[in-house]
Formats: C-alpha cells, structure tokens, sequence
C-alpha cells in the first residue's frame, strides 16, 4: 500500500485505509498469510491511493478506505481481482491486472527507482533483501577508493541536480584537493515548481540514497557528510532520519563502518525555504549558518567548500544510482542511454496530462514516448501545445520537437536544459506569454537578489511581460525583451540567474507568433490573459438557471429566471467563476478577432 | 607564478591575484563599482565583467572575484562584453538615476539611453556598507534582509542596532549619497553631461575595445582609420 505524499501519506486518510486493511485481514483470520505493509511513492499519483498485492504484483486503483473487505474477501479467498478497481486502459477499455502491464510501468526502465513502492522505507531488512547495502561492502572490501572513482567515470554518470558534471571528474578533484577533513553534501533542496523526485526517492528509498553517500565518501575520504533537505518535506526528513539511525545500528554508518578503519556520518539539515539554496553555492553558506548568498565560481566548492574544505555536493538521484553502478559494473551501466548521456533520467510529469507521476526512462526516450506512451497524452482531448522542461531555469519545446530524443546534449540545443527533470505539459488552453510570466515572477520572488542582472534584470523582464500580457506592448518591447535575455543570462552570478531567461528565450523562439498576437492584434489565442479576453454567453446553450447570476463577484450578469443571461462588459472583471459554475457550458470566451465578429453582427 | 594573457599581453601574475587585480596593474581600466579595495570581493554589480576564452568557447566572468590561473586568456573590452556590461548599467541607472556615480559612468561607458521605466530608489543594494561595516568597523551592525524583490538592507528586525557606533563608515562609502549634478528631482534619467560624442571606436572593426594607447577611442584615431578604410 502506497503512503507517499500524494497518495495521501500526510493526510489522516491513509491510515484509516491501513487500519481497515489490517481489520479486514483479521476478520477473516488471514493474518498468517497476507501482510499489510506500506511503502514509498509508487510513481503513479494521479491513480492513488494505490495497493499492490505482492509478490504476482496485482495493482488496485483509486483505494477508498470501504474497498478493504472487498479486496481481502474477493482476492484473498475467492482468489479473484476486485476488478472495479483494477487500472483500466483508456484507449483498449481492458481492464490490467498485472503491475508490469500497465503501460505507465511497461514503458519505463526503473533504476533510480528501483526499490520505490516495493519496500518499507522505514525498514532496512527490506532494502537489505533486496540487494542493499551489497554495493557498499564490495568497495570497502574489493575496492580501493581510487578505483572507485573510475569505475563512477566509466560509467559515465552525470550530475543528475541539472548541470550534468561528470559526477566521477567531481569526486576525482574533490579527492585531489588539498585539505582535511573534506565533506560531502547530499543536495535534497528541491525547489522546482511540479517536480517531486527527489522527495519521492527520500520517501520511498532513503537507504539507496545514503549507501551512495557511503560509497561516495569512502571514494573521495571524506568524513562527514551533510544532506541539506527542504523542511518543506517533513515525511521525507522523518523517513531519512529513521533510516540513519537504522544504518547506524547495522553499523553502516559511524566510527569504523563493517570493521574496517573508515568512518563515516551523516547530518541532516533542515532548509528554511529559499529556492536559491539549491544552488550550490549558496547552499554552503546556508549549511554555515550564513544568509543563502551565492558566491562566485571559482574556486569550486571542491576546492573550497563547507569550512573552507574541500566538498562534493551531489544531487539524491545521483547517490542512489551509486550502488546499482558498483553492484552491476560500470559497463553495464554505460551500455544504457545514449552517447554523451548514459543511464536513466526521471521525469515528474505534471500539467495537462491523463497519467500524472514519476516515471523513469532511459535517455534517448523521445518526448513522444515520454508524453503519449507513458503520459496517456492530454486528456479532455485537447491538442498538446508545448512542454516545459526543468521548471523556472528551462524551456518550453513546441510539438515539433517531440520526437527530440531527451538528453542532455539535444536538450541543451534545443535551448531548454534537463534540469532536475520536471515536465510540465500544455494544451492549447495554455497561454505561453502567461507562462514565461508565470516563471519569472517565480524567479524574481526567490532570486537572492545579489547581483544586478537577476534581480534588476528579470523583474525588467517581468515588466515587460506583464504589459504585453495586459495588451499594452509594442514591437519595440520584444526586442528589448530579448537583449535583456541576453544580459541576464551572459552576466548573473549564479545558475539560478544565468538559466531564468529561457523560458522567456524559448516562448519567443518557438511560440513568437504568439507574443505578436498580444502586442500587435492585442488578442491571446489560448484566451487565458484577461485583458484581452471577454466572456459572453451563448444564447442556445444558457437556460437561466441564474447560477453565473448568483456566483458572479461583480454583478456583471443581468438576466432573470428561466430567461437567457448576458453579460456586462463593463462590469465583467474576466474573472471565469461564471464558466466554472455554468452547468450547461454556455459561457464562452472570445478573444479581440471574435469580439469584433460579435460586434459586427 | 600563473602565467595569463590578458588583451593579449603575456603577463606574469603574482599568484593570488584576480583578474581585476592584473589589469589594474596594468593599467587597464574596468569599470567597478560594488568593488572596494581592502574589502573582500563580492561579485555583485557585474560591470567589471570580462571575457573568458577557453577550448569550450568563452564565458564572461566577473574580474573582481576571478582568480589567475595558468593559461588563462582574458579580454576586457570585446563587443560582448561592452554590450552586456551597457545593459547592467542601464538596469542600474533605471533603479537610481539620482546617483552622480553611475551618472559618470554612464558618461564614460558612452551609454545613451535608457529604455527601462526609472524607479527613483534610494539604494542600489550594492552591499559596500553592509561589507565595510562588517569586515573593517567590525560591527555587523547593518546587513541584507529579505530576498528578490524585497531585498533590503536594514539593521536587525528593522530596530536601532547597539552594534552601531555611528562611524559614518556606511555613508562615506556610499556609491549612490551623492547626487548627480542636476539634483535628485532631475527631470530626465540620464544626465549624460559628460558624455563624449567621440565612442565608437575599434569595436566596430576589431570586436575590442581595447586601445593600445590605453584609451577607449576618446582621441578617434582608429575612428578615423576605419572612416579611411571605408573610403577607399
């Protein structure tokens, strides 16, 4: 059963859902055979609450807490799904049973995620029988660290926090440089608006993530390691702090880890919030007590990092890739992916798709494959507009380029960059002008504001956006748009700033006609930007119910009972809790080309 | 000792030395302005930007905060440096243009326009008080508060800091307490008083603004060479 934070592991819910399990499993004296235990995400939130029936892995949906007799009884002594709550196929209509089957899981290669939904992250047997903590006693025993260090080269892991450093080159300079003791830092300060993997990881598998910090401390001989996670993330924190504690008792961690002379812990921080913190830089001064700066590379943090010493801060992806590359060799590893990009990539697929969730892939998976097979595509059946990679500091890439195979090189011509792995998917309701709005009002809310270009520059930006968006650009704005894009990114201190132009760099590069639209016609196609939209109402479809009468903040509609309704434009604040209230959806919008039809008739 | 090109002279640098440390010696001028000598470098304002060439390409990198290392190959003034670092002083002068400092510079750098909507602030943020408070008077009694767009800089919680001992040190340091010439209700956002018609210069032809003569085109030389160039 699946208590991550979308399936409702907060939530009080969820715990009635394990109690009735547990009560049904009693009341019909199977609790000698059938064992209620939860685990991590699953990956598959938009079906949650999720129960899998292990080991034949038979996958129930959309579990209410009255659905646990049902399953126990149905399943357990009819020895037949409850097939109601199996997960149904949208396009075929059949129902699946099998965990493997559902196309969301088939088309996905789970490495990372190896371990997620299927063991108990609070229980460290679970990881042990699965293979964990294997990794880690062959590089104590079989391994020198150097060796180590080229077996990660080898495999050709990158960085997986965004930037996409050869992860081996990273741990070989830190172990190079002069100065002792040397950190390392686990980066969990995920930020990214709709991305949630490194949480998952930390929820789901937190002992995966802290036998890479392991390894990766034995490799470079560090001491001490730090994991700077957001307080944002309570279940993930308590989760991760179980399982240190787990691991020290084993005497995984602590003075002489398995009888050897290396000794190795961990601390966890707690973030107090600033996106900026991600940054590695910043999260230095953070983990000091320091206000969240960013400073000036370099000298690297691998020089000169927490206290002065060198460090080595890698994302959670990248640890807990860790141990499958020294259980399984390097070769195994770089045999998957593509040439400069080897292994898998996770993705948080969120926005206007039918299968929302976590997914892993190998790269080289085209965006088609990622969206349409394994997202289900949009739903609504709305037309799919664009996708915006890596949240705030990536891009937007048009349909066009769906069948772009994802990794980091294309992603970075293609003008966006891999970032953590958030995708955000667009319909055409999506406005792309709104959107890079959107991002940069984030951006400007959470740069530090050190340095001019990103503070100064970006809120420009803003400006400029926001009057386009509210019909009052001109030509003249796009270019300055685009030079401020420019100096932005060429001349900010750090990642965040140089990466918060390309959405805006992008939108104008694959949707222009878009922002011509706005500026010149003063009309927004997707009909999300108020000032250049009106609501009407269609005369055939309203049957004056008076609900929009009744819901509208403004009083803007005028109609009595049983007659049709209009609207007053001057009143009209295009706010659409009318469209949202209309039972019969026959409230409409029209953008500038058809409000002039309208007055034409 | 690192041995470094910078505007293509092969210069010896002491180790230890930044960039903006080498072209000083130098005699080459980059324009500065959250940097003070005898406080640590901060790295804030970007003007004092310079271009980085390596096998990869190149980057620009600010030189008060970059140290000298072997074979590094440095240019202060090529096109887009010139073009960017523009930029960061208009986003500048479009937060204070009350400020005689960034006035000059503006003067200097030939930059005549300024095509974002002015906010008249008081402060630019620059982080010089706040450092020399800190690093010489050794009181920390003002320091930044805030993030983004709410950034300020204030005593703890806003209040009369007991740390402060009224030196004055923040004042003097100050880029933006001297008004510019026409006062802080000026009437247009660039003064442009001292600006010189003669700018352009060898970027045009060269991509670098780099006058051998130590100049930045003031004198029109090579202005003149080019204008022969084309004549012909």
């Amino acid at each position: 059963m699946c208590e991550g934070l979308g399936c409702g592991g907060s939530k009080p819910g969820m715990n009635e859902l394990r109690e009735s399990l547990i009560q049904a499993v009693d009341l019909h004296n199977l609790s000698d055979d059938v064992k209620v235990d939860f685990t991590g995400c699953h990956g598959f939130c938009q079906k949650g609450p999720i129960v899998v029936i292990e080991p034949e892995g038979t996958f129930y949906t959309h579990v209410k807490p009255k659905d646990a007799n049902a399953i126990i009884k149905q399943h357990f002594i009819k020895s037949e799904p409850v097939k109601r709550l199996l997960y149904k196929d949208a396009e075929t209509g059949k129902y699946i049973q099998n965990y493997d089957e559902v196309p969301f899981y088939k088309n996905q290669q789970r490495i990372i995620l190896r371990n997620c939904g299927h063991i108990n992250p609070e229980k460290i047997e679970d990881y042990i029988s699965e293979g964990g903590y294997k990794a880690l006693q062959k590089s104590l025993c079989d391994y020198e660290p150097l060796e180590v260090i080229e077996e990660i080269k080898k495999s050709g892991l990158r960085g997986r926090g965004g930037a996409g450093f050869s992860t081996g080159m990273k741990w070989s300079f830190c172990r190079q440089s002069p100065g002792e003791p040397k950190y390392i830092i686990c980066n969990a300060d995920e930020g990214d608006p709709g991305a949630f993997m490194d949480r998952s990881i930390l929820e789901a598998d937190p002992h995966s993530v802290i036998e890479g910090m392991i390894i990766a401390a034995y490799a470079m001989g560090a001491t001490k390691g730090y994991i700077y996670v957001r307080a944002e993330y309570p279940v993930a924190v308590r989760r991760f702090r179980i399982a240190t504690e787990d691991a020290r008792i084993n005497r995984f961690l602590g003075e002489n880890i398995l009888d050897t002379n290396f000794s190795f812990d961990i601390e966890i921080y707690e973030g107090a919030g600033a996106f900026v913190c991600g940054e590695e830089t910043a999260l230095i001064a953070s983990i000091m007590g320091k206000r969240g700066n960013p400073v000036p590379r370099p000298p690297y943090p691998t020089t000169t990092g927490v206290w002065g010493k060198p460090t080595s801060i890698n994302n959670v992806k990248t640890f807990a890739t860790v141990p499958v590359i020294i259980n399984r060799g390097a070769e195994w590893y770089s045999s998957i992916g593509t040439e400069d990009s080897k292994g898998t990539a996770i993705f948080a697929l969120t926005g206007k798709i039918t299968n929302s969730g976590l997914i892993e892939v190998q790269f080289g998976t085209t965006l088609r494959e990622i969206i349409f097979d394994i997202g289900g595509g949009v739903p609504n059946g709305y037309e799919f507009k664009g996708v915006q990679t890596g949240g705030p500091s990536g891009g937007c890439l048009p349909a066009s380029l769906l069948d772009l195979p994802v990794d980091y090189k294309n992603m970075a011509q293609s003008g966006s960059i891999l970032g953590s792995g958030g995708m955000i998917v667009l319909d055409n309701n999506d406005c792309m002008v709104k959107l890079a709005n959107y991002f940069l009002n984030f951006i400007q809310e959470e740069s530090c504001g050190k340095c001019v270009p990103c503070r100064v520059g970006v809120k420009a930006m803003y400006d400029i956006l926001q009057r386009i968006i509210d019909g009052q650009g001109e030509m003249e704005d796009l270019d300055l748009l685009e030079e401020l894009a420019d100096t932005v990114k060429l001349a900010s201190l750090c990642g965040l700033g140089q990466t918060a132009p390309n959405p805006v760099l992008t939108t104008i590069k694959y949707f222009r006609d878009e922002y011509i639209s706005h500026i010149v016609d003063k009309s927004c196609p997707a009909k999300e930007c108020q000032a250049l939209i009106k609501f009407a109402i269609d005369e055939g479809l309203c049957t004056g119910c008076t609900i929009c009468f009744q819901s509208c903040p403004t009083h803007a509609i005028i109609g009595r009972k049983g007659e049709r309704h209009t609207i007053d434009p001057l009143r009209c604040t295009q706010c659409g809790i009318c469209e949202a209230s209309c039972p019969s959806k026959a409230i409409i919008k029209l953008d500038r080309c058809e409000m002039e039809k309208v007055v034409l008739v | 000792m690192p041995t470094i090109k910078i505007d293509g002279i092969d210069f010896d640098s002491p180790p230890g030395w930044t960039v903006l440390e080498v072209a000083r010696f130098l005699g080459l001028d980059i324009p500065t302005l959250c940097h003070y000598d005898g406080l640590e470098p901060w790295g804030a304002c970007r003007l004092c930007l310079v271009e980085v060439f390596d096998a990869n390409g190149s980057k620009l990198v600010s030189s008060c905060t970059h140290p000298v290392s072997e074979g590094l190959d440095i240019k202060t003034a090529t096109k887009r440096v010139i073009k960017t670092r523009n930029m960061v002083l208009e986003l500048l002068i479009s937060e204070c243009p009350s400020s005689k400092v960034l006035q000059d510079m503006a003067s200097k750098l030939g930059l005549n326009r300024v095509r974002i909507a002015p906010k008249w602030k008081d402060c630019i943020l620059c982080g010089l008080c706040v450092r020399v408070c800190e690093e010489q008077m050794m009181a920390g009694a003002i320091q930044f508060g805030n993030r983004g767009q709410h950034l300020e800089v204030s005593p703890p919680f806003d209040i009369k800091s007991d740390l402060c001992r009224q030196c004055g040190a923040c004042m003097q340091i100050c880029p933006v307490i001297t008004l510019r010439c026409d006062g802080a209700d000026a009437a247009t956002v660039l003064c442009n008083g001292c600006y010189n018609e003669t700018q352009p210069s060898c970027a045009d032809e060269f991509d670098s603004y780099d006058c051998w003569m130590g100049l930045k085109g003031e004198c029109g030389t090579c202005y003149q060479v080019i204008e022969t160039k084309k004549e012909e």
